[in-house]
């Protein structure tokens, strides 16, 4: 059951028609220059106002009655085994409801639980945990991937640490050997990035409370609302999935390190269970940076090759980063974007006595393209080419060819990229740069929204996923106003309760791309409803009763508002729902981006100033263009903390994170917010009737290599480390660099 | 239940008995004289507006005008703000409506997760109290105290820079 249609889609300049298949029940894609309403414009969001006056309820402000409250002692040692514990002093305290001891626990990363406490409140919380004795038996250990790879070091919490370190991912194609060989211009250098925290404002961690029917209802921050409670956590409840409710209202930032349930969640639910009482969990600041995820860092090792004229021919190399005690997860999209006839890359992941990362925006991504691009910045200063000249000839994307020229006009590169990098007079020199992004994401799964109206035309959209700041609900409500032909404000949207339909975890971008066409589909259904209300009414076929511009229209002039065609609505009211169904063939899976940025460098203090970011991505069909923006403006601002400021620094003889507050773990702040351009390029990606995609992460991706080739630019040498602190520059203008 | 009471009740006994100015109104409230006061307002108060982000003093998701002072609420004792005059993001709107900096924070969206946004606004609210018309140097100085992780950075800006000029307008 399903129709082709024919439209056009893709960019302005590079426009492709596409024919699809198109199931009966979808909405006919919107072509390339569609006219619509209210998608694509700028949309307040909807909780703004909940957001200025404090009513918005994060799990953090949750607080019921007779709540208590559950906390954890946390291990100093990077490796030990808990030989004893005196938990008796805690135990005797009044206020003091429950403990847990851990005796005998291999502990293979600081931060990790080894009591845990249960109170009436946070001081008498507070006084137990500081009361509780633990005696370890420290054992070696590595805490960085240079410690663990070390020979002597033969310890690793997954005893995988052998000559190469960890779980490796390889990848070979073409001829990279030959292709080495018979390179005319090679360059080969090491880029190194960080270990950087999540430092979402709003910590990890839950309220549980089990009424007295036995039902629990759990309050969390997390990313994935619906997918939230799995098997630890009702085993811990004891309770089938079906008796778990599980809400989040509000949250307060996720960047990917929240999806399941953890530990400190079960943790809760089992104290819950125990004491009768709700329990409150959040995770303080201190563990939020040990145990709260991170992104892996990286050492990297390129080998770049190609032709005089700069067409590239090869990339070889060989990376190592540690996701902690996890498996997997520190390889680098290195080796993506640009045209690479041959490649041969190893990636390992080395496994350390520290709490494993966690996905991070754009896992991968930002930490590969700070090497690529500069591995392309030496490239092109070696073959005496312009780097974005270079960059503009191996890149294969249609849609961002399209952008390198919009990014350069508006950097002003002819005028300030220095031809001589480093030229500038005086100690502050200037320069501009540029890198890609990428990513590749259209949506997926068959989720569903649905939506009722009553006869006071008041329309409510319900889904089960969460709105992390990024505007899930004005999302939906754009998607279902444009086809009801009212404004989004009037729409009530409910998100974040598994009491609605299960919606997607929000991880990769897929929130919108996966939610938006369900939306729309609902709308669309709500209005052939109401069609078939005014058909009966008009006495006419409902498919000649029309919408426009908000208005009903049928034969012989019969018109009706929106608001006399719900008061047809009977008294069981209007529901329907819209269900999303298998993407279409598109135009480009990949999704573009570029980022150019101007800087600063005190060649006296080694002190880098980003005075200006251009970013210029698509996202497909954007939705809500402020929205949109924000996303842009917060992918450039992570992306600049990355770059210059973040570094988790672990203590290799402890085995401690030294820098576990904001104080000494810089993130960015207002003084250092430069001026972003953001110019943002509609594509109809043809994967769904809408033609969105994701572009939560995309934004992230290129800024970091685009403020390190500016930095190479004004300076004349690379600054191969992340964060590019005063000190790594300074090192790197004396050749003092690794 | 009978395990909960014995304890709540020593800890009512040690709570003290204080006056608070909150939002302009006084009230009363009992709390243990430990509390910061984040902790009173969030906890025995309800006013769970104010958000705690880090509880060291670092983050300025906390923040609330103590006497029109921007302060970190989690490095004070409640039992500092006898006689203070104590305002959160829950007195800022009157009855005539938001405050314009509420305003345009939702209209401009300077506002994501919006878990920084009420630190934002007090300190925002205090900054256009003395200087009707500050320069970007200015809110930058006076902001540098509050972070934001999904970024508002400069839609904030933007924000305060709108609200700013209805004021003065609005005033004239
Ligand atoms: S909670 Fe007070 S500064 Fe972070
Ligand atoms: S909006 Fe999320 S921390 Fe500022």
């Amino acid at each position: 059951m399903a129709r082709k249609v024919t439209y056009l889609a893709g960019i302005e300049g590079a426009e492709r028609e596409l024919t699809v298949e198109v199931h009966d029940l979808d909405a006919d894609p919107w072509p390339l220059g569609a006219k619509l309403k209210y998608v694509g414009t700028e949309v307040p969001r909807l909780d703004g106002v909940a957001k200025v006056t404090g009513v918005a309820q994060f799990t953090q402000d949750v607080n019921l009655d007779k709540m208590a409250y559950a906390g954890e002692v946390i291990a100093p040692h990077a490796h030990a085994v808990v030989k004893s514990i005196d938990a008796s002093a805690a135990r005797a305290m009044p206020g003091v409801l429950a403990v847990r001891t851990s005796e005998g626990k291999r502990v293979t990363y600081a931060g990790s639980s080894v009591a845990a406490v249960c109170a009436t409140s946070r001081e008498v919380l507070a006084d137990a945990l500081a009361a509780i004795r633990v005696e370890y038996d420290v054992q070696p250990h590595a805490v960085t991937v240079e410690e663990a790879l070390k020979d002597e070091v033969r310890v690793s919490p997954r005893r995988s640490n052998d000559t190469a370190g960890g779980r490796g991912g390889a990848m070979r194609r073409g001829n990279p050997d030959a292709a080495l060989e018979s390179a005319e211009v090679k360059v080969e250098a090491e880029y190194r990035t960080a270990i950087q925290t999540h430092s979402a404002l709003e910590p990890h961690g839950s309220v549980v409370s089990i009424d007295k029917e036995g039902n629990a209802t759990v309050w969390a921050s997390t990313q994935a609302t619906s997918g939230f409670a799995g098997g630890r956590l009702l085993r811990a409840l004891e309770l089938p999935r079906g008796r778990v409710r599980v809400i989040t209202e509000h949250m307060g930032g996720g960047f990917g390190a929240k999806f399941g349930a953890q530990s400190w969640d079960v943790l809760c639910a089992e104290f819950a269970k125990e004491t009768g009482r709700p329990v409150k969990y959040l995770l303080t600041r201190r563990s939020e940076h040990l145990v709260g995820g991170n992104r892996p860092d990286s050492i990297q090792k390129l080998t770049l090759g190609g032709t005089k004229d700069g067409t590239f021919t090869v990339l070889a190399g060989e990376t190592w980063g540690t996701s902690g005690n996890g498996r997997g997860g520190a390889g680098c999209a290195n080796f993506m974007g640009y045209t690479l006839p041959s490649v041969r890359m190893l990636q390992h992941t080395v496994s350390t006595f520290t709490a494993r990362g966690a996905a991070f925006r754009a896992p991968r991504h930002p930490q590969g393209f700070f090497a690529l691009e500069g591995a392309i910045d030496a490239f092109a200063a070696k073959a005496g080419l312009d780097p974005l000249a270079v960059r503009m000839k191996n890149d294969p994307h249609p849609v961002r060819q399209i952008q390198w020229k919009i990014g350069a006009e508006r950097i002003g590169w002819k005028r300030n990229h220095r031809k001589v990098a480093g030229s500038d007079k005086g100690p502050v020199k200037r320069g501009v740069g540029c890198a890609a992004g990428r990513w590749s994401q259209a949506g997926r799964g068959n989720w569903s929204v649905d939506l009722t109206i009553d006869s006071s035309g008041h329309v409510i959209v319900m889904n089960g996923a969460q709105d992390l700041g990024t505007g899930t609900r004005t999302l939906l409500a754009i998607c279902v106003a444009e086809e009801l032909g009212i404004p989004p404000a009037t729409i009530d949207v409910r998100v974040g309760d598994t009491r609605y339909p299960p919606g997607p975890g929000s991880g990769g971008s897929t929130t919108a791309p996966s939610l938006g066409p369900a939306a729309r589909e609902a709308g669309l259904r709500a209005r052939e409803a109401l069609a078939a209300l005014l058909g009966v009414e008009w006495k006419t076929d409902s498919e000649k009763v029309t919408l426009e511009d908000g208005v009903f229209k049928g034969p012989g002039g019969k018109k009706a508002t929106f608001q006399e065609a719900c008061g047809l609505i009977p008294d069981e009211g209007l529901r329907v729902r819209g269900t999303r169904r298998r993407n279409y063939d598109g135009y480009n899976r990949e999704t573009a981006g570029c980022q150019f940025a101007e800087v600063a460098v005190d060649t006296e203090t080694g002190v880098i100033t980003v005075e200006r970011v251009v970013a210029v991505h698509d996202a497909g069909r954007l939705v809500n263009t402020m929205a949109s923006r924000s996303q842009v403006n917060g992918g450039v601002i992570q992306g600049i903390s990355f770059a210059l400021y973040e570094e988790r620094q672990l203590d290799e003889n402890l085995g401690d994170m030294v820098n576990p507050t904001f104080d000494t773990y810089k993130i960015m702040g207002m003084a250092d917010c430069p001026q972003i351009d953001v110019v943002l390029t509609t594509v109809v990606s043809g994967f769904n009737s809408i033609g969105m995609m994701g572009l939560g992460e995309p934004a992230t991706v290129p800024t970091a290599g685009a403020i390190a080739s500016a930095v190479y630019n004004a300076i004349g040498v690379q600054v191969r480390q992340l964060p590019m602190t005063p000190a790594r520059v300074l090192a790197a203008l004396e050749g003092r660099q690794q | 239940m009978t395990q909960g009471s014995a304890p709540a009740a020593a800890e009512t006994r040690r709570k003290v008995h204080m006056q608070l100015l909150v939002n302009g109104e006084a009230q009363e409230v009992a709390f243990l004289p430990h509390k910061t006061l984040l902790e009173v307002l969030r906890e025995d108060m309800q006013l769970t507006g104010t958000k705690h982000g880090c509880e060291l003093g670092e983050c300025g998701t906390c923040t609330v005008l103590m006497d029109g002072e921007p302060m970190l609420s989690c490095l004070v004792l409640g039992i500092e703000c006898d006689g203070v005059e104590i305002e959160t993001v829950e007195g800022m709107a009157t009855g005539a409506g938001p405050h314009p900096l509420q305003t345009w924070f939702a209209d401009l969206g300077a506002a994501q997760c919006g878990y920084c946004t009420p630190g934002f606004l007090m300190t925002a609210k205090s900054i256009l109290e003395r200087d009707p018309n500050p320069s970007r140097e200015d809110l930058v100085e006076e902001l540098s105290g509050n972070l934001c992780r999904c970024t508002g950075y400069l839609k904030i800006y933007e924000a305060i820079e709108a609200a700013a000029k209805d004021m003065r307008e609005g005033s004239q």
